[in-house]
């Protein structure tokens, strides 16, 4: 009778089965998101935030609009302006005061803050598209198109960014005509900023894209592909970026945080936003001429600035020791 | 050493020349720069056309690039309109050290600068200087006292102090130590201008002036930073030599001060060194906050009008600044660190 194996032998095979259970890379990083306290407790926060401005709209914006003379609820209170009303402090009635011709900074901040994350969301979208297909084409592609592609990036990236916004902002001007996105008019100058912004930040993602993807195109299985007759686009899109997956969404996390903040900037020199659509940035627009008399002014949207800004900076530095527990990559 | 200074600067043409072919394109979509000239009352349509002719601006772009670049001193131009070149021009381009007269005032856009750059030299180097002791000793302290009580703070601090926008920043500090000191009686701080016009021209006041700007520049500054020398703190501390040196008898500072140092702060010196001419960008906000009147407040001032002469002098002067600083860091860190050998 063979002797039976010895119950400690048994456990370590078990744990080791269990240990080696085949986990997705994906998988390996969300295990090691969750443990990241600071990140945890940045997706709490952001998700009361989105919560605050998704609904807070429905819950509590809404008031007898004395102008008008009727109660209003939802974006046209925000929007309803009442000169008699003008720079109250917070109150009952307006729990953040009202701005300088007489509108709710508290319902203001709601609406301003879906305008402020679309930008955010999807200058970081515009930049992760930009940042990615430049790097990839000039790294697969070298030679000259990398050279010229990489010259240009290095320009763009010697011109101090704020400047760039600036100059983008008044290229770009206000010349669009207003849209339409969820029921809600929107300024074209709304797509304007987005595409400043997204423009002028794709650089640094560029770079990173580019030095993996010169080490990627070196692989096996990417001869292989190319000996099989795939096109260099399909090589490209589903054979390199998405082993460079890691850094795109640690740059696309963080990129939103960047383009809130630089919608900010832009609004804050009255270059932002224009017309009745309110963001988080072009609440500032010259609050600072009220520093004494109002502060609630820029406090408001200011602080809704930095809790937004500073929880997707958690956020994206878990993701980015999720991604990357050595802290090798170059992100 | 000179050779590969030589070939950097070789490398830095073609650059600057490609930045400033972007920027121009770009400044040619700022609308009309003689629209705004009249101020309250615009000018009649002739006197426009006389305008443009005047200031070169009915040449078609790359014309407009090429006198800019190069100037335009030995051709006759036509200024009267009737089809026959006859005034000789004056610039002399860019590459000759004339960059040109601004479109508003008509002075020389180095002049322009020249008026402005020590005041915006003089807030960014104060900055500079108080950004690199401070991020030193609270990165050091931080990494020497790694996951205390005290790193624990200073880490949280320091994330809130890089997701703050400057205006936020900027503001608060105006709110708490001009607007509320002054309402509670303690002694304030002035938040516009360099001088006080009832005191007059004397250091004591700049210096009162110069403590929110630079506040608010270093603190955000100094957040990022001193994160990065306590991660290449930490990453040395814990290499075989100060090991060695801690075995051989020296104290903990002593290893610290004398060996740990001396390594982390190379890639601190690097990162100074880039982001010194970035700086001037930040002091566009601060400035015009402040009401500073530096060099970010004529940018400002001059986008809204569209004077492309200034923008275009300003942004190359930072460009060049940029591609300078990139080299003097280059060649200064591999005299720091000889294991970096420059080819």
């Amino acid at each position: 009778m063979p002797p039976a194996s010895p119950p400690a032998i048994v456990d370590l095979a078990e744990t080791l089965a269990s240990a080696s259970a085949p986990l997705s890379p994906m998988a390996l990083a969300w295990r090691r998101f969750r443990r990241h306290r600071m990140a945890i407790f940045g997706s709490a926060v952001l998700g009361l935030l989105m919560l605050y401005i998704s609904f807070g709209g429905l819950l509590w914006a809404r008031g007898y609009c004395a102008p008008l003379q009727q109660t209003l609820s939802g974006e046209a209170w925000a929007n309803c302006n009442d000169t008699r009303q003008k720079l109250q402090p917070p109150s009952a009635e307006h729990w953040f005061g009202t701005d300088v011709i007489g509108r709710d900074i508290f319902a203001r901040t709601i609406y301003g803050g879906q305008i402020s994350l679309l930008i955010g969301i999807a200058a970081a979208l515009m930049e992760v598209v930009l940042g990615s297909v430049i790097g990839a084409v000039a790294a697969y592609y070298g030679g000259w198109v990398d050279s010229a592609l990489m010259r240009f990036t290095e320009a763009m990236l010697n011109i101090p960014s704020l400047f760039l916004l600036i100059i983008g902002a008044r290229f770009f001007g206000a010349g669009l005509p207003s849209f339409n996105l969820f029921g809600r008019e929107l300024t074209g100058s709304v797509l304007v900023i987005i595409v400043i912004i997204g423009a002028t930040s794709w650089m640094y993602l560029a770079r990173i894209v580019r030095a993996n993807v010169l080490s990627l195109r070196e692989r096996e299985y990417v001869a292989a592909a190319r000996a099989l007759g795939v096109s260099n686009a399909r090589i490209i899109f589903t054979h390199l970026l998405p082993n460079t997956l890691a850094p795109l969404i640690v740059s696309a996390t963080l990129g939103v945080a960047n383009a809130i903040i630089s919608e900010a900037y832009v609004s804050f020199l009255g270059l932002g936003v224009q017309g009745a659509t309110a963001t988080w940035g072009n609440m500032l627009d010259g609050a600072y001429q009220y520093l004494e008399q109002a502060p609630w002014l820029w406090f408001f949207p200011g602080t809704l600035i930095l809790l937004t800004v500073l929880s997707i900076n958690f956020v994206g530095d878990g993701l980015r020791d999720a991604f990357d527990p050595h802290g090798n990559a170059q992100v | 050493m000179a050779n590969y200074i030589l070939r950097r600067l070789a490398q830095a043409i073609p650059q600057l020349f490609i930045i400033s072919v972007i920027l121009f394109a770009l400044m040619q979509g700022f609308g009309d720069p003689v629209a705004t000239l009249g101020a309250r009352t615009p000018p009649r349509q002739e006197d426009k056309e006389r305008l443009r002719r005047m200031l070169g601006l009915d040449q078609p772009m790359y014309v407009q690039y090429l006198v800019w670049l190069i100037g335009n001193d030995w051709m006759k131009l036509d200024m009267d309109g009737d089809g026959v070149p006859e005034t000789p021009g004056q610039r002399k381009g860019i590459l000759r050290g004339d960059f040109g007269n601004s479109l508003v005032t008509r002075r020389p856009v180095l002049e322009m600068i020249a008026d402005r750059l020590p005041n915006t030299l003089l807030l960014m180097l104060t900055a500079e200087a108080v950004i690199i002791v401070a991020s030193l000793a609270i990165g050091i302290y931080s990494a020497a006292r790694q996951y205390s009580l005290a790193d624990n703070v200073i880490t949280a601090f320091s994330f809130i102090g890089f997701s703050m926008p400057v205006f936020w920043l900027a503001l608060t500090l105006m709110y708490i130590f001009a607007v509320n000191f002054k309402r509670w009686g303690l002694p304030y701080l002035p938040t516009v201008g360099m001088f006080d016009p009832a005191v007059g021209k004397t250091a004591g006041e700049l210096a009162r002036h110069l403590v929110l700007p630079v506040a608010t520049l270093a603190i955000i500054s100094i957040a990022g930073y001193s994160r990065f020398v306590r991660s290449s703190m930490l990453e040395v501390l814990n290499q075989d030599y100060i090991r060695t040196a801690r075995a051989k008898g020296l104290t903990r500072s002593q290893a610290l001060w004398r060996h740990a140092l001396q390594n982390a702060a190379l890639p601190f010196i690097t990162i100074i060194g880039l982001d010194l001419p970035f700086l001037l960008a930040g002091a566009v906000v601060t400035e015009r906050i402040f009401a500073w009147p530096g060099m970010g407040r004529l940018f400002i001032d001059h986008t809204e009008r569209s004077d492309y002469p200034v923008l275009m002098g300003i942004l190359m002067l930072i460009a060049a600044a940029v591609v300078v600083f990139q080299i003097i860091t280059d060649v200064f860190y591999s005299f720091l660190d000889p294991r970096i050998r420059l080819a």
